[in-house]
């Protein structure tokens, strides 16, 4: 059984692509002390702005003399964590959202609901940005503002599997047999809305990551001397007459991680899909 | 009438909701905004007197309830910082954000739908996968990345285009070229808009395409296209009579909700190319700390999307019989 699974996984392209963007990306995240040649916060002011290639630098240096390939690999490190953290806040908001609202139905759910509408209405930029003009800069402030502005995806598609779970049998035997409100929601509910709440979460990853670029770039985000791409980027732009490599390979970073993300969500949402479509 | 009615009551819900949000999440930003703006060499009678002013010496309560007096009213408060009113500084920026939306909106329609379209007829071909590379890369990519590429291109390198500012309104060029039959009107308007309505345009079209496609592919199973084919129909015929006016039901939701995400991604666009409108001024007031700006711009644009979400809630209704009755 298991070798036919694993097969099904390798046939999707998607899943391999995606997969194998996502693995190197937390590879180079975890072990970017060793790949990197040189040191991400020292400066060197002899070895400015030098272009790709020259004396040793693979990418070039910054304006600070610092080397970026090593800069763009401890930029991983940001974007997985604050990427990560985010999605873990928004995930717990909307899932336990989405249970309560589902399973309660009622006055709970046209409540909670009305909530997932306000937000809706804001394009998700925008609150995410003012989200952090209250809270201020700095990368904690951008995981929770991020976290904030994405749960009303999980509340949303977790509320309505439970409207159609919450029907079967095994809930309503579960119910028969005296089980509590708790325990059906978490033991019989929650793992038959996993695999989609997999998927949102993947696709959020991408998602979350482009939001702290945005914040970064917009100068709303991380702070420097840490190494976000988006903020690489965006004080990049200040050289661009000069070289454009300051801007251009913190951005193709960016697009990699994404589409790994991207990629990899849509093969398990085709996956999952399917097995549904089999039963 | 009915529904209107339900879908109007809940619309002014949803924007109650949005005004306590945006009056609350304001509210809640550390430190005195008056020791912010007068400095820390501002004496304690100062502070005082401005705090006065500003209303901020009163309870949570009141203040809330008197912003949404005012928003009621039409009044969001004094910018801290220009000696002006806030509906006045927002709305003189409206307009070049809804400019740069709505052409960027049509730029979108224009590459996605045909794109989109063929995407699905040629279904797994080189044309499909060529297309779906477009929208997936597209999807990925940061919107300020895409602008500094076009920058790049046609402002630095070919030196065609400029990289920022705006050339004036391009109705009121457009009028003019035509009252004065001189083209310099609108060439000069619209060379300033080009860069900005393609890097948003362009982010759109990823998003619209793959949704074209998938409508496209799901109408193009049904058996009245199959019916179509059998009774010998052209092509052309099946795909725009029979498909594409089907598929545009799911088609024209999307829009409006991609409208939304137009006028998120115009606040980075505006920031990159310097183009004055309402996400420009949010991100200046957010760093000059002018935070009744700030809130204003946010609620006007939140605003903004909840009436056009409406709009398209009742399209849609209008254009899909089965749920008109």
């Amino acid at each position: 059984m298991k070798g036919i699974e694993i097969k099904r996984i390798l046939k999707n392209k998607s899943i391999v692509i995606g997969g194998t963007i996502v693995l190197l990306l937390i590879l180079c995240a975890i072990f970017a002390p060793i790949i990197s040649t040189h040191d991400p916060y020292e400066m060197n002011m002899n070895e400015t702005l030098l272009k790709p290639g020259e004396q040793g630098h693979l990418l070039g240096t910054d304006q600070y003399g610092r080397d970026l390939l090593t800069r763009i690999i401890y930029g991983a490190r940001v974007s997985l964590i604050v990427g990560i953290s985010s999605v873990a806040i928004s995930m717990i908001i909307g899932v336990t959202i989405g249970l309560i609202a589902g399973y309660y139905g009622g006055l709970i759910d046209a409540f909670f609901m009305r909530i997932v509408d306000i937000f809706l209405s804001f394009p998700v930029v925008l609150l995410a940005i003012a989200l952090v003009a209250a809270l201020g800069p700095g990368i904690e402030n951008v995981i929770i503002a991020i976290g904030l502005v994405y749960w009303t995806n999980y509340a949303r598609v977790v509320r309505g599997n439970v409207l159609s779970i919450k029907e079967e049998d095994f809930v309503q035997a579960a119910k028969t047999i005296g089980s509590s409100n708790f325990r059906i929601i978490f033991y019989n509910i929650l793992p038959n809305t996993m695999s989609s709440i997999i998927v949102i979460a993947t696709l959020g990853l991408g998602v979350a990551i482009v939001s702290e670029a945005t914040l970064s770039f917009l100068g709303l985000g991380i702070e420097p001397p840490e190494a976000s791409w988006g903020w690489t980027l965006a004080f990049g732009m200040k050289y661009i007459r000069e070289t454009a490599h300051l801007s251009l390979y913190p951005g193709l970073a960016i697009i990699i991680t994404v589409l790994g993300f991207n990629l990899l969500g849509d093969g398990i949402r085709d996956l999952t899909d399917n097995k549904l479509e089999k039963k | 009438m009915k529904k209107i009615m339900n879908k109007l009551l809940q619309l002014i819900l949803v924007l109650l909701g949005i005004t306590i949000l945006v009056f609350s999440l304001l509210y809640l930003i550390p430190g005195d905004p008056a020791v912010t703006l007068l400095g820390q060499d501002a004496t304690q009678e100062e502070i005082n007197r401005f705090k006065e002013q500003m209303g901020l010496n009163d309870s949570y309560i009141d203040q809330l309830t008197r912003y949404i007096g005012g928003v009621i009213q039409g009044d969001l408060g004094k910018s801290y910082i220009q000696n002006e009113s806030v509906v006045d500084i927002v709305l003189s920026t409206l307009p070049a954000t809804l400019e740069l939306a709505i052409v960027a909106l049509i730029i979108a329609l224009l590459i996605a739908i045909p794109i989109g379209i063929l995407s699905a007829v040629k279904r797994a071909t080189w044309i499909d996968y060529l297309g779906m590379i477009f929208a997936q890369i597209g999807v990925s990519m940061p919107v300020f990345w895409l602008g500094l590429l076009l920058i790049l291109g046609f402002s630095i390198h070919l030196n065609i285009l400029p990289s920022f500012g705006r050339g004036g309104s391009v109705f009121e060029a457009l009028i003019k070229t035509i009252t004065t039959g001189n083209l310099y009107y609108i060439f000069e308007s619209l060379k300033y808009l080009i860069l900005p309505a393609l890097t948003l345009g362009l982010m759109s079209a990823a998003f619209i395409t793959r949704m074209v496609r998938a409508a496209m592919l799901e109408v193009l199973q049904m058996d009245y296209v199959r019916t179509a084919d059998a009774k010998g129909v052209s092509d052309s015929m099946i795909i725009i009579k029979h498909a594409f006016r089907n598929a545009l039901i799911p088609i024209v939701t999307i829009i409006g909700l991609q409208f939304g995400n137009l006028l998120g991604g115009a606040i980075v666009t505006e920031t990159i190319f310097a183009w004055p409108g309402v996400g420009r001024l949010i991100i200046t007031a957010i760093s000059q700390r002018d935070f009744t700006v700030v809130q204003g711009g946010v609620l006007v644009i939140a605003f903004l999307f909840a009436v056009i979400n409406l709009i398209v809630d009742l399209l849609y209704t209008l254009i899909n019989p089965r749920i008109r009755s």
